[in-house]
């Protein structure tokens, strides 16, 4: 099975992390830049239906050039090969843009599966996979929390608020997953090492047949107006408990009117 | 004044969720709203009052099992379509996870710009978001086509304003593109009486801290004593002693309730995202270092097994 697995590079959402004051996009000059977390449980999973069933697993990142430190990481997982798409005017794209440029490049990559996280820690967004699978015309399983692979047949559970769904479909399909699908693996010594050979191939706009106009802040469909720090929350009172500490905490619900 | 357009989010036992009444309410400050039902059929008169209640004009009904038989694309088609004919000032869906995929679609067959997760929207479409772990607030706008929006719940407050709608069935054709994914089996897992995590105005919380599975049931407690929802650290999720779907935080639910109780949580930056636009933060834990006490409008530091029961005792005492 060819597998592309989308990964993205976010600011570590361990730390502080901030919009830029000129042009409202994610500081990434100034943050540790990390592979987006739920990104490596899809690379972990499609690793695991390469070693089930055979195929070839490709990491498809969009971004500019220091995404490539987690490019190498990704593959220091035990990936194949990697696609960098990386053109400076690419910066500043919204996500129905990114979907556009991630589409055309996956038009040239004919993935049976294409894997990703469900959503980047930056954005939260969680509209991606169905967009590109829109654009693609092919089935998109989403949210999934386990995945079977039983020849051109794709299954997923996904949990719901009420529930959870089995859904089905025929690759070519996009799949997406949580956190709670696999443990994905630490990249081993070996596995570095075997990473930094692996052939990485940059495309630029021009090899897709996306038009710079369409795409960055130039093509972006949606605009961040002004953004400003929410005021830190203030801490209030801390009590010790010495035998009084749940009547306590009683006393306080009851002047804020909750009992 | 133009229709907005509010996609209703519902139980599947047609119960209409309070986030669809939080958009009904924002709709009618930017124009007329008519609400949407997209589901099996018999939705939109099991849920034409309730919407009515809240200010509905109309109601689009899309029903038929079809639709329901597959992941939400013919749901994004049918609401397409809708868009193109009666040119609506704004489309607005819960930020859940269906009400984010079919707005994922509707933008790309529109050509049309996205906000997920909006707080608030003023009637010249700009919105605003709170991103990174409720740290920055953001103002943002569709620059492209019309606003549409996802609407983050428990973000407004509902307030109803009586209407009849008058209900038009839309007519549903599923194309074969729309039949990829099929959804071959729903199972309902019992969640008791409780209110769901997002949209619940008291939370309870366990960590670490609560140790094993068998003790949150003290955390249960506490939620059914102030009938609050139950959340769950990751850690905890991790360790196994509560279900994923309970977790708060940056790879589970954001919730901003009235009230949020932490017990056993250290407030990892990764849970932080999670709640700290709670109007009021109680936490307990037995390390009055942990950075919770930080974001908390009363702490106690102390063992949570002393503490959490003297709490519900002292509730029920005051009945």
């Amino acid at each position: 099975m060819n597998i592309v697995v989308l990964v993205k590079q976010v600011p570590d959402s361990g730390a502080d992390r901030n919009l830029r004051t000129d042009d409202n996009t994610v500081d990434r000059g100034s943050a540790n830049n990390v592979i987006n977390e739920m990104d490596e449980y899809a690379i972990e999973e499609a690793l695991k239906i390469k070693e089930a069933h055979g195929g070839e697993v490709t990491i498809l990142t969009m971004g500019p050039g220091q995404a490539t430190e987690s490019i190498r990481k990704a593959l220091s997982m035990g990936p194949d090969k990697a696609v960098h798409v990386l053109d400076d005017a690419l910066a500043g794209s919204c996500s129905v843009t990114t979907a556009k440029v991630l589409g055309a490049a996956l038009g040239q990559l004919n993935a049976d599966l294409v894997l990703c996280g469900a959503e980047s820690t930056d954005g939260r967004v969680q509209v991606l996979p169905h967009m590109i699978a829109e654009r693609l015309g092919v089935a998109a399983l989403t949210g999934a929390r386990k995945l079977t692979v039983d020849g051109g047949t794709l299954t997923i559970e996904r949990q719901t608020e009420e529930g959870y769904e089995v859904v089905t479909a025929e690759t070519p399909a996009v799949v997406s997953v949580w956190d709670t699908i696999n443990e994905p693996r630490y990249p081993s010594f070996k596995g570095i090492m075997a990473a930094k050979k692996k052939p990485v191939q940059t495309l630029a706009l021009g090899d897709l047949g996306v038009a710079p106009a369409e795409v960055g802040r130039a093509g972006a469909t949606s605009a961040v107006l002004e953004h400003s720090k929410r005021p830190p929350r203030s801490s209030g009172t801390k009590v010790t408990d010495e035998g009084a500490g749940g009547t306590q905490l009683v006393e306080f619900l009851a002047t804020e009117k909750f009992v | 004044m133009s229709e907005v357009l509010v996609v209703v989010e519902a139980t599947r036992e047609f119960g209409v969720k309070k986030v669809t009444l939080e958009m009904l309410t924002l709709a009618r400050s930017l124009g007329t709203p008519s609400a949407v039902v997209l589901g099996g059929p018999g939705a939109a008169e099991a849920l034409s009052a309730k919407l009515g209640e809240y200010g509905a004009a109309k109601i689009y009904a899309a029903e038929s099992a079809e639709i329901d038989g597959y992941l939400v694309a013919p749901k994004a088609t049918v609401l397409a379509e809708l868009v193109a004919r009666v040119q609506p000032a704004a489309v607005l869906l819960a930020s859940a996870q269906e009400g984010k995929e079919i707005a994922a679609r509707l933008a790309v067959k529109l050509d049309n710009g996205i906000l997920t997760d909006v707080v608030g929207l003023d009637a010249d479409g700009t919105a605003t978001q709170v991103v990174f772990a409720g740290s920055t607030i953001v103002k943002s706008k569709v620059t492209r086509g019309l606003p549409l929006v996802t609407v983050r719940p428990n973000s407004i407050t509902p307030e109803p304003a009586a209407a009849t709608p008058a209900v038009e069935q839309l007519t549903v054709s599923v194309p074969a593109a729309d039949k990829l994914a099929r959804v071959v089996n729903r199972v309902a897992e019992q969640k008791g009486s409780r209110p769901e995590l997002t949209e619940a105005s008291v939370v309870v919380s366990g960590g670490r801290g609560v140790g094993t599975a068998d003790n949150f049931k003290l955390v249960e407690e506490l939620a059914d004593l102030l009938g609050g929802a139950v959340g769950a650290s990751r850690a905890a999720v991790d360790s196994g002693y509560y279900p994923h779907q309970f977790q708060v935080g940056q790879t589970g639910k954001t919730v901003s309730p009235q009230l949020y109780i932490a017990l056993g949580i250290s407030g990892a930056i990764q849970h932080r995202a999670g709640m700290q636009t709670s109007k009021t933060i109680v936490a307990v834990n037995k390390d009055g270092e942990a950075p919770i006490f930080e974001l908390a409008d009363f702490g106690v530091v102390g063992d949570l097994f002393k503490v959490v029961p003297q709490t519900a005792e002292e509730i029920r005492k005051r009945r």
